[in-house]
């Protein structure tokens, strides 16, 4: 198939960017949407143009490096997917495809697709851990988990931290991911002593990054690619409440 | 001479009493002693975040945006321990032995023995850091099997085991980033080592978003920078998976190990076409459920599910009844590619062959049916039921094959086919993981020391953290002990700057050959070569010709490569570049390790040197050693043997039938 490409370039943080159209030809439709890129790259190396910088690394959907806004839609159009594994049978010959990085000001781009997303790590830094050095642990089965409690600890814990959830919401806010790292550990005996420090102190470097507040639209869970669940959002703002009227610092 | 330094005594207490007379170091010399470590998978970010809370100041660098999202991620199946949690007669002794045996007893027994001992620490660390592992009703970690294997050691979360572990040992380095003892760089690449008077005192980095050039000091440096699989350029390795920071090591003095020993995953989703940048693994633990068979007809061209049970071939279950579908990875890959060469294959390419789970669904849903009292359930409620087991052990990869091929895995069989997923060889190193460069450790897949010739399934996870976690801390500091008597070294240093210039050089160079082809079609060609001529199968004449054939292409690279944009901006065709022109070396030097060694040994398989049934034939009595190359200038190695010695295990012909 052929296509047009409307793809945002910007030379780096500082320069202001702007859409530039491209077209590709004789795509097939079992190429994933990175090897569509890869493809007009070798054209625009050939042709003497700057090729088109983007993250991108496993390339099976599990690093969460990849991040480009298709059609109004992170990642593009399938369902619980990420940019890496949708495929070109996606689209249809003529099609044209808009694609921009990800828009929010504590996401700032680096080079055309590519952007910091180190405020995640930072928000990690602020608590998103359970305390516990090498050498200290106990033998794995002396606690018992109930496998409810495992299995939707695993659920939040499978978050790929790509941060579609903030490039949907049109609050940029950063609640999914949060939720997702505080109920990952809340739901967890070994994440106890540290939840109440852990969800405050999480939130305000949240807020500290530019990071937009929760107006529960719910456009981060239709957009996750790890379908990571809104009622994160809602345990998050449980811990956080119980934490506040009962911390004693 | 290389020495392996492997402690005196017996096999049991080797690592119990080296823990013991090790030399330590105080707390208040550890916060002056910098540590750099290179890479943030498993090994990386597990021996980063343990080196700070120890106390040492450690500086962390990864390619990556986030330390997050080193490769180690997207392992999947699980994880090994000696726990015996099953009661099924595990033990550290046959961990130890598997590991040796599936290695075809070409690894070191004092490592691999240590490497047995830590591994039931490794799962009860990540527990404790909110690992979630699969568990049972009763709230007790669940395990499954892996090839190679008679019991049930695996450790898992979902599909998934590779993204919780990294995760947790993420979490445990942003602890210590945010406590100010490890500092982090993010999107940096490792292009030199420095050393001054034969040891290893720093690095030269470079900052991928600003091209910028950086030096950095370090008492000691540690390289978990990964493997090198991506050589073949369709692996199932990340893209930025690269082999330069070892590479550079190794041109430094580093001996490399090995580098021969590939590991081609039987598993993967196969080639659909030129466009491919990368080949996807669908995980070994699939063969817990699924059955791998081709047709009995040669070229049969009916559908899978038309092709009646009787005429079938489960060549696995057929030519190794013991094992079956478990067979380890090196035998089920060769049994593949055996029956495509003899004409079976299946799907379009025929390069591939049925991994099918229907007999699985419809087990799983008479269990499910027998728990509701439901005898005389029908086939579609079976199937439905049968279904959603499946699903839950096995959801995400189904989804993931789905996405890729456009076919529903539940209802038609899965087609797979072998691809380059692992690398046995890597930087030489003794029992305390150093190289034969003072002050240079290698950890994690970066090093060769565990897997012989052939790595079993879930090994990797367990190596990485066993390395980073519980290995290298104790012998380092038996290094970094002497160290408290030397100053950090100032990066105005001549070795420093000398070092800056060649890296600085090199990319001038590069920048400047402004030719007509592309990084990514060298790597391409490069790839073509090492598959074709290095891959599954070997033989002395191509391997012969893919020396010949490398050196050519090395040649037009470095005449006619062509690199856009600048040097002081990102520019990941660069960072390619840079990545493809060590590649190229590397290549060179796996065919001479493969002419060298005439014997066929775990992933190593030469064609002249087989058994009448086509298994490997070893040779013992001459290459009973570790090929460990020493660089000595363009195109030229010298070979440094490291005999293994077994005092323990007495090798044999590996028996899975």
């Amino acid at each position: 198939m052929n296509l047009n490409l409307k793809v945002w370039r910007q030379k780096n943080t500082a320069t202001k960017g702007g859409f530039k159209l491209y077209r590709v030809e004789n795509i097939s439709s079992e190429m994933s949407f990175l090897e569509m890129f890869d493809v007009l790259n070798e054209q625009l190396i050939h042709e003497g143009e700057d090729p088109i910088t983007f993250d991108h690394d496993c390339r099976e959907g599990i690093c969460g490096a990849c991040s480009m806004y298709i059609d109004g839609k992170p990642h593009g159009p399938w369902q619980a997917n990420t940019t890496c594994q949708l495929h070109m049978r996606a689209f249809k010959d003529g099609d044209t495809i808009v694609v921009e990085p990800w828009r929010a000001n504590a996401f700032p781009v680096i080079k055309d697709l590519m952007v910091d997303r180190t405020a995640f790590d930072r928000i990690i830094q602020a608590g998103g851990y359970i305390s516990v050095n090498t050498g200290n642990a106990v033998d794995g089965n002396a606690l018992p988990i109930p496998k409810d409690d495992a299995d939707a600890s695993f659920a939040a814990a499978m978050c790929i931290g790509c941060g579609a959830c903030v490039a949907a919401c049109k609050n940029s806010s950063a609640m999914l991911f949060l939720s997702a790292k505080v109920s990952h550990l809340a739901l967890l005996p070994q994440g106890n002593p540290e939840r109440k420090s852990r969800v405050v102190n999480m939130l305000a470097q949240m807020d500290k990054e530019g990071f937009g507040a929760c107006t529960n639209t719910g456009a981060c869970e239709a957009t996750c690619p790890k379908e990571i669940s809104l009622t994160n959002i809602a345990r998050l703002n449980q811990e956080y409440l119980v934490a506040s009227l009962t911390d004693n610092k | 001479m290389l020495d392996a330094k492997i402690p005196a005594g017996a096999l049991d207490d080797k690592w119990t009493d080296y823990k013991g007379h090790c030399k330590l170091v105080n707390p208040a010399n550890k916060r002056k002693l910098e540590v750099i470590v290179i890479g943030t998978g498993l090994a990386g970010a597990s021996a980063a975040a343990s080196l700070g809370e120890m106390g040492y100041k450690v500086k962390a660098f990864c390619f990556q945006d986030s330390p997050r999202r080193a490769h180690s991620i997207a392992a999947q199946g699980g994880i090994n321990a000696a726990k015996n949690y099953q009661n099924d007669g595990d033990s550290v002794f046959r961990l130890f032995y598997d590991t040796i045996k599936g290695g075809d007893y070409r690894s070191r027994e004092s490592n691999v023995h240590r490497l047995a001992e830590v591994s039931a620490n490794i799962i009860d660390q990540c527990v404790a850091q909110g690992v979630p592992f699969a568990r049972e009703y009763g709230g007790l970690l669940s395990n499954r099997s892996f090839g190679g294997t008679q019991v049930q050691r695996t450790f898992y979360a979902a599909g998934q085991t590779g993204q919780q572990l990294l995760i947790g040992a993420y979490q445990a380095l942003e602890r210590q980033v945010a406590l100010g003892n490890v500092k982090m760089y993010s999107r940096h690449e490792m292009l030199e080592i420095v050393k001054i008077d034969g040891k290893a005192v720093g690095i030269i980095a470079r900052d991928l978003i600003t091209g910028k050039l950086e030096r950095h000091f370090g008492h000691a440096t540690l390289l978990c920078s990964g493997g090198y699989g991506n050589v073949f350029y369709l692996s199932t390795n990340a893209m930025g998976s690269n082999v330069t920071a070892a590479w550079k090591a190794h041109k430094k003095g580093a001996a490399f190990a090995n580098p021969c020993y590939t590991q081609i995953h039987p598993t993967c989703i196969p080639v659909s076409g030129d466009h491919q940048s990368k080949l996807t693994l669908m995980s070994e633990s699939l063969r817990n459920d699924g059955r791998i068979w081709v047709p009995k007809q040669k070229g049969d061209s009916r559908k899978p599910n038309e092709i009646p049970e009787e005429e079938r071939d489960y060549y696995l279950e057929r030519r190794y009844p013991a094992f079956g579908n478990l067979v380890p990875r090196d035998v089920a890959s060769r049994a593949a590619k055996e029956r495509c060469d003899e004409g079976y294959g299946v799907g379009s390419s025929k390069q591939a062959v049925y991994l099918d789970f229907s007999e699985a669904i419809i087990r799983y849903g008479k269990i499910e049916a027998g728990k509701e009292g439901n005898d005389h359930a029908s086939q579609e409620d079976l199937i439905k039921l049968g279904k959603d087991v499946v699903k839950e052990k096995y959801g995400n990869l189904f989804d993931m094959y789905a996405k890729i091929t456009g076919e529903d895995p539940y209802e038609v069989p899965m087609r797979i086919y072998p691809a380059v997923h692992y690398t046995m060889g890597g930087l030489w190193v003794d029992y305390e993981l150093q190289t034969n460069v003072p002050g240079l450790y290698a950890l994690g897949e970066a090093n060769f020391s565990d897997h012989g010739a052939n790595r079993l399934g879930a090994s990797a996870l367990m190596q990485g953290l066993a390395d980073g976690y519980f290995v290298l801390p104790y012998t380092v500091g038996n290094y970094l002990a002497d160290e408290i008597y030397n100053k950090a070294v100032a990066t105005s240093h001549a070795a420093f700057e000398e070092a800056e210039k060649e890296v600085s050089d090199r990319i001038n160079r590069l920048m400047n050959i402004k030719g007509k082809q592309t990084v990514e079609s060298f790597h391409k060609r490069l790839g073509k070569i090492m598959w074709n001529k290095c891959g599954m199968a070997r033989n002395a004449q191509g391997l012969q010709e893919a020396i010949t054939e490398i050196q050519a292409l090395k040649k037009e690279f470095w005449s006619d490569v062509k690199i856009p944009g600048s040097i002081d901006e990102m520019n990941p065709e660069l960072d390619k570049a840079n990545r493809v022109a060590d590649f190229i070396e590397l290549g060179e030097l796996m065919c001479k390790d493969a002419l060298n060694r005439n014997e066929s040994c775990g992933g190593h398989f030469r064609e002249e040197y087989q058994t009448p049934d086509g298994e490997a034939l070893r040779d013992d009595a001459n290459y009973m050693y570790v090929a460990a190359w020493e660089y000595a200038g363009e195109s030229n190695w010298n070979l440094i043997k490291e005999p293994l010695v077994y005092d323990v295990i007495k090798p044999t012909q590996r028996n899975y039938k």
